[in-house]
């Protein structure tokens, strides 16, 4: 299987798309001519024209709120945030016209939009560009929001999410953007709401999404290596809709859990995790569930400070060891 | 661009001042017969019976939340539907029962709606803000002051990206005018060419604030479009005529040039901003109130011009009224006599593949509750 980078897996996914479908398009500052900010539809511009790859100003909640309004008619926009930081300026688009309308039509209406970009912390650029929206979107029932780990999630991911009849919001991550993973040449797709074991195991569950699930599986190989500890990785991929099965399988298995997110701590995913785990996995465990979040203060910039901020191997080892 | 038109304050005469361009003679309206013009006045009197049954049963206790009337407005809605073809779409406000009703949707539903009945054309989960028929071309019915300008924009996208010859009538209040989306939207609109009329229903007051204290720009409202090179234009919304006209030729550049257009219309509500409006007494005069009901109400205007004109009679329009009134007590009856929304129901319409029951839909989980 040939190597690709997660920026080329999802490259991949947005060109098969806008030709499988002639209603896909892309939205987006600086997709079309610049080639994307960060290189995402880097040549799909040349490729597919005008039409199909579309410029737009910087007017989040204008050029949002218009892929919102021609998703009810049938177009699937696949609208790219430069970063998922700049969300909320689209907010009330996305929350309540995106999310709720649906609803409030009584089914009439539905709208099969994408919106992706980079949501992450951990390359210096600040509180205002280093958020992690999932929990909030997860928060809102009516949009669905996955976060891909490797270049294989990314492009199965993506292609589910354009087809999908709602709307999904896409989560990726500038850091992974440049490593590589095997990807098959022929057409696959990951269904959304199915997780992924990346490492098994038998002593502990590390519960990750996001670039989280690579920072978690450094530490399964250390823990392996030097405590003898074999930590079993899942990697929830979608978070909602959410593989819950998956996740109540490898605690029954371990019988302990570490949630590794780069979210926030406080309503964060990990908190619905842990709920989850407790309420329905109780007896199964031999320890109380740990949690190894980012720090709860906004991302600073400082590089070597953001690093620890964000969940790092040292922390994820620590907390297993507490537990052991 | 116009030229600047005059101020638009609050009226203060009691003459009708129709504009002497004398709207009947255009084209659009020339052509009418006397069916569709008696047609109008049907459509803008039901939707002031429908609310005012509405309202009854409001003031009961047996509906929840707001009840934003559009009494003194449905010139408004009746004039510029009435334009729609086949492509047209239309999306407004909060205060969209005389749209929903212009564009064809049953007083059963919207009454039953209001109610939060399952019979209701939300079944029971939008509400009296949230009214929603897209096989008429009806995208709501939204609560956010602004949020549907975004939307009635992508409306008109999706036209253009499909090759078809339509447009998208958006509505919005004067209040919308300073939210940024529209703003974002109007860029948007000229940037792209994109076949969308920004039709602003200018009542004078966004809940308790005047425009005096609202908008920077005094004339109009509309003038700031001219901003983003838009074409704008205002339309007295008293005449039933004149909107059509104006309106006509908005919907005729979407449809030949592809442009928006901002259209402004210039109209009253006689009802504080929702049913509870506990300032309603305290930011305009009751004799302003008065003054617009006796002088400048769209209904009655149209009654005597269609009486002037021969093709109507007093006990005609008697009959168009008593008939309203019977279908808005039926539509309340239907309403109380339709069951409440199953507890289940509270899951359904959340998301198309779980209704759908596709794979998508039945792969992980998707409601959290217990
Ligand atoms: C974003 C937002 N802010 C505030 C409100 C509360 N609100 C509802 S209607 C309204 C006044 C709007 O007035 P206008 O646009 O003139 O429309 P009208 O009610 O006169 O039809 C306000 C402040 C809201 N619904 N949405
Ligand atoms: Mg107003």
């Amino acid at each position: 299987m040939p190597l690709i980078t997660y920026r080329k897996a999802l490259n991949d996914a947005l060109a098969e798309e806008i030709t499988r479908d002639e209603n896909v398009v892309i939205i987006g500052e600086e997709v079309a001519q610049y080639n994307g900010a960060y290189k995402v539809t880097e040549g799909l511009w040349q490729r597919f024209g005008d039409k199909r790859v579309v410029d737009a100003p910087i007017s989040e909640a204008g050029f949002i709120g218009m892929g919102i309004g021609a998703s009810m008619l049938g177009i699937r926009p696949v609208m790219e945030l430069m970063f998922w930081s700049f969300a909320y300026v689209a907010w009330d688009q996305i929350i309540n016209n995106a999310g709720q309308v649906r609803y409030m039509s009584g089914g009439l209406i539905n709208c099969p939009i994408v919106i992706r970009g980079p949501a992450n912390g951990g390359t210096s650029v600040g509180a205002t560009h280093s958020h992690t929206p999932e929990n909030f979107i997860a928060n809102t029932p009516g949009l669905k929001v996955v976060c891909p780990a490797t270049a294989y999630d990314a492009k199965g991911l993506m292609k589910s999410a354009i087809r999908d009849n709602d709307p999904v919001c896409v989560m990726e991550n500038t850091l992974l953007y440049g490593e590589s993973w095997e990807v098959p040449e022929e057409e696959y797709l990951i269904p959304l709401g199915v997780a992924d074991i990346k490492r098994e195991g038998t002593d502990v569950s590390l519960i990750a999404h996001g670039r989280a699930v690579i920072t978690a599986l450094k530490a399964a190989e250390i823990l392996a290596a030097e405590h003898d500890i074999h930590a079993e990785v899942l990697d929830l991929r979608s978070i909602r809709p959410l593989d819950e099965e998956a996740i109540l399988n490898t605690v029954r298995k371990t019988h302990r859990a570490v949630l590794v997110d780069e979210n926030k701590p406080f309503c964060g995913v990990s908190a619905q995790i842990a709920a989850t785990i407790q309420e329905k996995a109780f007896d199964d465990l031999d320890a109380p569930v740990q949690r190894v979040c980012a720090l709860d203060a906004p991302a600073i910039y400082s590089p070597v400070l953001e690093n620890l901020q964000l969940p790092t191997v040292s922390r994820i080892i620590e907390k297993v060891l507490q537990i052991r | 661009m116009p030229k600047l038109p005059n101020p638009m304050p609050i009226a203060t005469d009691d003459e009708v001042a129709l504009d002497p361009a004398d709207y009947a003679r255009a084209e659009i309206n020339a052509s009418l017969k006397p069916k569709q013009k008696i047609g109008f006045l049907r459509e803008m009197i039901r939707i002031r019976r429908f609310e005012q049954t509405s309202l009854k049963y409001y003031n009961q206790g047996v509906m929840g939340g707001f009840l934003h009337l559009y009494i003194g407005q449905e010139a408004v809605a009746v004039g510029t539907v009435s334009l729609l073809g086949k492509n047209d779409h239309v999306i407004t406000a909060y205060r969209d029962h005389g749209h929903a009703l212009a564009v064809g949707m049953g007083m059963n539903e919207c009454m039953a709606e209001l109610f939060g009945k399952a019979t209701g054309c939300s079944r029971g989960k939008g509400g009296s803000m949230h009214f929603f028929a897209p096989d008429k071309n009806y995208w709501g019915g939204h609560g956010i002051v602004g949020g549907q300008t975004p939307l009635g924009l992508g409306l008109a996208y999706g036209l253009k990206y499909k090759g078809l010859k339509g447009c998208a009538l958006c509505f919005m209040g004067d209040g919308a005018v300073n939210q940024g989306a529209y703003h974002e939207s109007l860029n948007l609109a000229a940037l792209w060419k994109l076949p969308v009329v920004y039709i602003i229903e200018n009542n004078k007051y966004s809940m308790g604030t005047t425009l005096e204290r609202s908008s920077a720009m005094r004339n109009c409202l509309a003038e700031r479009a001219d901003g983003y090179g838009i074409v704008w234009d205002i339309a007295n919304g008293e005449d039933l005529y004149e909107v059509r006209a104006k309106t006509a030729s908005a919907m005729r550049r979407a449809h030949d040039q592809s442009l928006p257009t901002v259209l402004e219309v210039d109209t009253y509500r006689y009802y504080g901003h929702s049913v509870a409006d506990a300032n309603a007494k305290k930011y305009r005069s009751p004799e302003e109130i008065e003054r617009y009901k006796n002088h400048h109400d769209p209904i009655r205007l149209w009654k005597k011009r269609l009486i002037d004109e021969g093709v109507l009679t007093e006990a005609d329009a008697d009959a168009i009224d008593e008939a309203a009134k019977e279908e808005a007590d039926t539509a309340a009856q239907f309403a109380i006599d339709s069951d409440t929304p199953a507890p289940e129901t509270i899951f359904e319409d959340v998301y198309w593949e779980v209704d759908n029951k596709t794979e998508a839909g039945s792969t992980g989980k998707h409601f959290f509750s217990e």
